[in-house]
């Protein structure tokens, strides 16, 4: 048997070992050792709103039906039927009574009960239903992110997200009142490792850079509210690998500053709404509409990005998909939706003014590393200030690096030793 | 008399070139003043504006899109991709002398960093005359693979 890559070789506080973006062992390792015990993000509780209601996707890389059942109780469970493997659904999302197998007709119940076999007296008495449902995973749900996993033992999903809560209520208000709902996606595809993708939501120092062209297309006030390199911004890291980047302090908390003049580009907007909402839920509205001023990310696989979530999906070492989803007001005004979805197009997406030119980077980054051996991937940006708030969480400036070394540590906790330690214990 | 299909596909074999070719200004000059230049997700919907779609352009997206691939600053498109496509399996849905429906299918060979990628997508053009001559206010671009994950497509379709 050949030896497992050692991962502690391969990371130090300030740099990492270029091949953790393309071993074949290290990827298989992280698959398991990462993605099936650690809180894995499903679904936004938005997608499926009603009993019956499911959809598909995966955990690591295993598909997965997330399905709320007939109590309202959400299921994840394994999309592989117990008599040969077979997926039982295909549908992206639906709503549905049951789930049958489409190979021999073993059907399902919403909480994966194994309902009806056809032609059961062919296995005279030796099949015990009640010992074959759709194999579930763990579920546990905060402020509508649903997170599913393989580990009975690890805590709960509350002390995992533990000092991400609160930035997740915070992103939460982009609702202006109203729940979150998603909004459609944008789904593609980088050669390039996962991790690449799981820095980049905590790297402010880029965007200045590769987003030349996206900020030559907007006004000089969206400009100037986007040239947040070098200025009040910070990044913190909220344990567990989770970290936030504020960009746009001002953009916190959209439900402060509600005297703030409104932008010029949404003027227009908020005289058509001020027809049918007082000023100050106008303004309220308006604040949401252009989204938060931070990116959360939350190890290991999704991000509560300024205004949507960014779910990414390792293929292999090499290969990644990502998923922009878009965000809105589940009862809001359908102009204010409709002009997220407008500024959701024009940076997001394969076609979009920002993400093409995020993907070019992450791609060269793949490529690149596979030059020489033995070179480090630098990660010490922002050390030298890096300070520590009265609660304990490190932070430093708005490019620092410190969001990177978050995920890395836990990348490594989770590597070597599969339990992370509960609030309050370990370092 | 009404639009014919013969001058509808000379506006479009036009489009065709001009993109082909690097000529996005003069591309620009197709389209009607408020003219749209879609690219939806969702292969049945019909109200793009109340939906996310991959592009939803306006004459002032058109042009911002065009800047970009111009600027030099987009590294995803600098230079731009190369592309060859193909139109073909024309259909006139409807047409008057004012505007007509035009339906075709559309071939896309892209070439950039090595990669050769392909597209394939039903086109469909609603044309109307103007005061200029014909032009195009409306291309809905339904890609094959809208629902999959897509690489990042930093052109015009
Ligand atoms: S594999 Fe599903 S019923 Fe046979
Ligand atoms: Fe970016």
């Amino acid at each position: 048997m050949q030896d497992l890559p050692d991962p502690r070789t391969l990371l130090a506080p300030d740099r990492a070992d270029g091949s953790i973006y393309s071993d074949p062992d290290l990827y298989d390792m992280e698959m398991d050792r990462i993605f099936m015990h650690n809180w894995i993000w499903v679904a936004h509780r938005s997608e499926i709103p009603e009993p019956g209601d499911f959809i598909t996707t995966f955990v690591g890389p295993h598909p997965v039906i997330v399905c709320r059942d007939r109590q309202g109780v959400v299921h994840v469970m394994l999309n592989r039927c117990r008599h040969r493997a077979a997926t039982v659904c295909e549908l992206r999302r639906g709503k549905t009574a049951s789930f049958v197998c489409p190979y021999h007709g073993w059907a399902y119940g919403l909480d994966g009960t194994l309902r009806g076999v056809p032609h059961q007296e062919g296995y005279s008495g030796h099949l015990d239903k009640s010992s074959l449902p759709l194999v579930n995973l763990r579920v546990e749900e905060y402020n509508g992110l649903v997170f599913a996993t393989f580990d009975e033992t690890i805590p709960s999903l509350d002390s995992w997200l533990g000092r991400a809560k609160p930035w997740i209520d915070l992103f939460m208000k982009q609702g202006a009142g109203w729940p979150v709902k998603t909004m459609g996606e944008h789904k593609f595809t980088f050669p390039g490792n996962w991790k690449i993708q799981l820095e980049n939501t905590t790297d402010a120092y880029h965007f200045p850079i590769v987003h030349k062209s996206f900020l030559d297309s907007v006004d000089q006030e969206t400009q100037d509210t986007l040239n947040f390199v070098g200025g009040k911004g910070f990044v913190e890291d909220l344990g567990n690998g989770h970290s936030v980047m504020v960009m746009i302090p001002e953009l916190v908390d959209l439900d402060e500053n509600l005297d703030a003049p409104i932008p010029e580009r949404f003027a227009e907007l908020a005289a058509g709404l001020s027809k049918d909402y007082p000023s100050e839920k106008v303004r309220q509205i308006i604040r949401a509409v252009g989204g938060s001023g931070f990116n959360l990310n939350l190890f290991p696989n999704l991000a509560c990005s300024m205004a949507f979530f960014r779910v990414l999906r390792p293929l292999s070492a090499t290969s990644t998909e990502i998923r922009h989803i878009a965000i809105g007001m589940d009862g809001g005004p359908d102009v204010a939706n409709q002009a997220r979805l407008r500024l959701h197009e024009h940076f997001q997406g394969p076609m979009g003014f920002g993400t093409p030119d995020d993907a070019e980077a992450w791609d060269r980054v793949q490529r690149g590393s596979l030059a020489g051996k033995n070179i480090d991937i630098l990660l010490n940006r922002g050390l030298g200030h890096e300070a520590r708030r009265p609660d304990g969480n490190l932070y430093s400036d708005v490019s620092a690096e410190t969001g990177m070394r978050a995920a890395y540590r836990q990348w490594l906790v989770a590597m070597t030793d599969k339990a992370f330690p509960a609030e309050g214990e370990g370092a | 008399m009404s639009i014919t299909l013969q001058d509808a596909v000379a506006l479009i074999a036009l489009e065709a070139d001009l993109l082909d070719h690097g000529a996005f200004r003069d591309w620009l000059t197709l389209y009607t003043s408020d003219g749209r230049y879609v690219v939806p997700i969702d292969p049945d919907v019909e109200d793009f504006e109340s939906v996310l779609n991959y592009a939803y352009d306006d004459a002032a997206m058109r042009e911002k899109r065009v800047e970009r691939l111009l600027g030099g600053r987009s590294i995803s498109a600098a230079p731009p991709a190369r592309t060859v496509r193909l139109l073909s399996r024309y259909r006139m849905l409807e047409t008057t002398d004012a505007t007509c429906t035009l339906r075709c299918a559309q071939h896309l060979m892209e070439l950039r960093q090595g990669r050769q990628r392909d597209y394939a997508a039903n086109v469909t053009y609603r044309l109307k005359n103007t005061d200029g001559g014909l032009k195009i206010d409306l291309k809905v671009i339904r890609l094959l693979t809208a629902t999959e994950a897509l690489t990042a497509v930093s052109y015009i379709l």
